[in-house]
């Protein structure tokens, strides 16, 4: 057992060095091994995996470290209980992330039944990420996203009703069929979107984060502790708005994280043709806050640097920087052919897929029985199948809702030449929108 | 005399409860100012209307010694500090607003008064510090957002076309996105091309903004609140020279209607479109057309998007001419497409094709000569009028 909950806090003892020579060559072959440092920034211990339990080598799972550049903020060593999951939690770990899986499957599915439309980015081999941090969130924590947001939306709690219905475009969808598979938004549930460029979403989440602080210092609202996450890509972190928003969440010390997931790949651009320095995480003590780089493949990783991370936006120590090496199984969107990624890149992530190695550990550590993850697998396609017939079962939405949401106050369509507003005829919407 | 009260059109609440009632002062305004006009005459100079409007016609209803004199900087600051009081929600962001007190000073004491996280000093990054304003007036915040010179916000572009523009649309009518984006634009003294840019003509395309532009202290106060309390992104046009006119403005507290064109002076031959620093130059420009017995009716449109159609319909219901006199760029400007909306809406009532008076296609130039040239000066506007309404045009 010991052995066990080591594994997956594990360090490796691997020589820091980077061989940008290698990973420009051969992308992904040993390109991320350089990442690796020693020192913990947030147990201020070093743990090494335990090699009688041998899951590195059997699964060629690199074993991630998390690691910081930062002095560490705060020594709060982790007792070795807390490093294990119960048996709850290590369910709703898997039946997020198995929700994941299906549910993306399902929109490569639709998509080529011309169901759904346009641009639709899939999380294949993510899951590890949104499931490891969004479910150590409260229901009052923010999200913002990007494009790849179908996943993020299902973690936070939007219905997986909602969500396929939004992509088939339906009036039932989570925006009434207006935003589409790059525009989740949820108020209910504090999903700030689903953004289409790069990098525009990141100063949302800031403002999110901004609020809270707003809401502690200036409005002196305690009970306001929410902290945000932005998730965004390795391709977004050589935008300006990254760096700008860094900046500012440092100064400030705003509640966020800013969750890189590094999959290696924006469209075509390998990471390691687009960057200079490919540490992302690095680029965190450049603006004043750690900077943790985690294993993006493994729940468990990531969660344990998740909560360290929301923990310590939420006691108002600041931001934090985490960079998760992840991978997309799928090509960039459902219309990429996908021709750059090489084979044996593909490969070596595929072994490490986050569900199946979850799956082996609750089995191997008694948390879950084979019955119990396939009532959930099932469970999860009920799920899905109905999410599907639900979308296909709502209406299409109606011509007098195209402008019903211009304006939140619709008196910004203006005074017509009769005098009246033109919003008190209620047929406007259906109209045009000339001013 | 009629009384001019401009009605605040309820602000504050949506659309299912309000009461929907723009002002019908325009109406009597017009009625007012089509019964003198009646008895003169181009040559009847002893009844001639005044060039510009006088104190009980214009929108600031205060008698001589009521109100206060202030100057346009500082009723922007008047409004925005009693709005701060007000609601706690509503805080401010940008360049040197906090402790330097705003380039122009409109947020000048606010940080003393309100603290450095309602009157936020930030880094120079536009793009980020916009879209930081939209994410917390999303999530509940009243945000005003400065760009130190108004063309900085073109770095803010992003944000402002795709998070301030769509996200209540986007998000299915989750979100609303209350922030008002303010700023000096407009040609300066010789400020160069980077520093003297009209983004109205940029900016009002994008779906989902409110454009107004201020004139004078009057409507700059009433328009910064009437902004703030909109649920919609508003974008408050200032002009880097009107900081210093001064006005005499009501000790009572006003809000005026973000969508209402403000009549300044009633007429009958023709019909003047104007906004923001034009505005002057045309009533420049009227006195001495009201000298040669012309009459114009003068329009501040103010509300730059969406336009006030019932002002502007009922004025060319009247006099059948139209000129737009504007200080951006003629290419895809405010004026190209108010002179759409006229002839789609008002054709019927007119006898010569919509005219437009709009600054030159050109970068601004530093020179002074060149300067002057960019923009319409009010010899110009005498020039134009005169043609219209001797028919030459």
């Amino acid at each position: 057992m010991a052995a066990s909950s080591l594994a997956s806090r594990a360090v490796a003892s691997l020589s820091p060095s980077i061989s940008t020579g290698a990973s420009r060559d051969d992308a992904g072959s040993s390109s991320v091994v350089g990442f690796h440092k020693r020192s913990s920034a947030f147990t201020g211990r070093r743990v090494r995996i335990s090699s009688g339990h041998g899951s590195s080598a059997a699964h060629g799972r690199r074993s991630c470290v998390v690691a910081a550049t930062a002095a560490p903020v705060k020594e709060s060593p982790l007792k070795i209980a807390d490093a294990l999951v119960t048996r709850e939690e290590g369910l709703e770990l898997y039946e997020d992330m198995i929700l994941g899986r299906c549910f993306e499957d399902m929109c490569a599915q639709m998509y080529y039944r011309s169901k759904m439309f346009g641009f639709v980015h899939l999380y294949n081999g993510q899951e590890a990420v949104s499931t490891g941090f969004i479910k150590s969130l409260k229901k009052d924590d923010y999200i913002c996203s990007t494009y790849r947001d179908h996943v993020h939306a299902l973690s936070k709690g939007v219905p997986a009703r909602q969500v396929m219905s939004e992509l088939f475009g339906k009036a039932t969808g989570c925006c009434r069929g207006q935003g589409g598979s790059m525009h989740m938004f949820s108020k209910e549930h504090r999903l700030l979107g689903g953004f289409a460029f790069i990098g525009e979403g990141i100063p949302v989440a800031t403002g999110a984060a901004f609020n809270t602080k707003y809401s502690r210092e200036v409005l002196k609202d305690l009970s306001v502790d929410a902290v945000t996450l932005a998730f965004f890509g390795d391709g977004t972190c050589n935008n300006g708005q990254f760096f700008e928003c860094l900046n500012m969440a440092a100064l400030w010390k705003l509640p966020i994280v800013y969750v890189v997931e590094n999959n290696l790949w924006a469209i075509g651009m390998d990471h390691f043709r687009a960057t200079s320095v490919p540490e992302i995480w690095k680029k965190g003590e450049a603006f004043g806050m750690p900077g943790v780089h985690v294993d993006g493949m493994d729940v468990l990783k990531v969660r344990e640097v998740a909560k360290e991370a929301i923990a310590r936006a939420r006691r108002g120590d600041g931001p934090t920087l985490v960079e998760c090496e992840t991978y997309r199984y799928r090509g960039h969107s459902l219309a990429d052919p996908d021709e750059l990624r090489k084979p044996e890149q593909k490969n070596k992530y595929a072994v490490r897929d986050p569900i199946a190695a979850f799956k082996k550990y609750l089995l191997e550590n008694g948390l879950a029985s084979e019955a119990d993850l396939k009532t959930i697998e099932k469970k999860i396609d009920e799920i899905v199948e109905d999410a599907v017939e639900f979308a296909d079962a709502s209406p299409l939405p109606p011509r007098s809702q195209l402008l019903e949401n211009v304006f939140a106050d619709p008196r910004g369509f203006g005074i017509g030449p009769d005098g009246k507003y033109r919003c008190e005829d209620p047929a406007f919407t259906a109209g045009t929108a000339e001013v | 005399m009629a009384q001019k009260v401009l009605v605040p059109c309820s602000s504050s609440s949506s659309c299912g409860n309000v009461q929907f009632s723009p002002s019908r002062v325009h109406t009597q305004a017009i009625a007012f100012g089509g019964g003198l006009s009646q008895s003169s005459s181009r040559k009847n100079k002893s009844l001639a209307l005044k060039a510009v409007a006088a104190k009980g016609e214009t929108s600031a209803p205060v008698t001589a010694k009521s109100g206060h004199e202030i100057l346009l900087f500082d009723a922007l600051r008047e409004g925005l500090e009693e709005e701060m009081a007000r609601d706690p929600t509503v805080c401010v962001m940008g360049e040197d607003v906090g402790h330097y007190g705003g380039s122009y000073k409109v947020t000048k004491g606010l940080a003393e008064k309100f603290g450095d996280l309602r009157v936020l000093d930030t880094p120079i990054c536009e793009n980020s510090f916009t879209g930081m304003g939209i994410g917390a007036a999303m999530t509940g915040l009243r945000t005003v957002v400065e760009g130190m010179n108004m063309g900085f916000l073109l770095l803010a572009y992003n944000q402002i076309s795709n998070n301030a523009g769509m996200l209540h649309y986007t998000s299915g009518g989750q979100f609303k996105i209350p922030v008002v984006i303010r700023g000096p634009g407009g040609v300066g003294k010789q400020l160069g091309a980077e520093h003297s840019q009209r983004l109205e003509s940029y900016f009002q395309s994008v779906p989902g903004l409110q454009m107004v532009a201020c004139s004078t202290p009057y409507n700059a106060k009433g328009l910064m609140k009437a902004a703030i309390r909109s649920d919609n992104p508003v974008i408050l046009y200032e002009h880097v020279l009107l900081y210093n006119l001064k006005e005499r403005i009501p000790d009572e507290e006003y809000v005026l209607c973000l969508e209402e064109a403000e009549l300044v002076r009633p007429g009958k031959d023709i019909t003047i479109l104007t906004y923001s620093r034009m505005r002057h130059f045309v009533l420049q420009a009227a006195k001495t057309l009201v000298e040669r017995g012309y009459d114009p009716e003068i329009i501040d449109i103010r509300s730059l998007k969406p336009f006030d159609l019932f002002t502007i319909g009922n004025s060319i219901k009247k006099t059948h001419k139209v000129l737009i006199v504007e200080e951006c760029m003629r290419t895809g400007g405010i004026g190209a497409s108010l002179r759409a909306a006229i002839v789609d809406n008002f054709w019927d009532f007119l006898d010569g094709r919509p005219e437009c008076l709009s600054s030159q296609d050109v970068p601004t130039p530093y020179a002074a000569t060149l300067e002057d040239a960019t923009v319409v000066q009010p010899a110009q506007i005498i020039v134009k009028v005169e043609q219209m309404l001797q028919g030459l045009i």
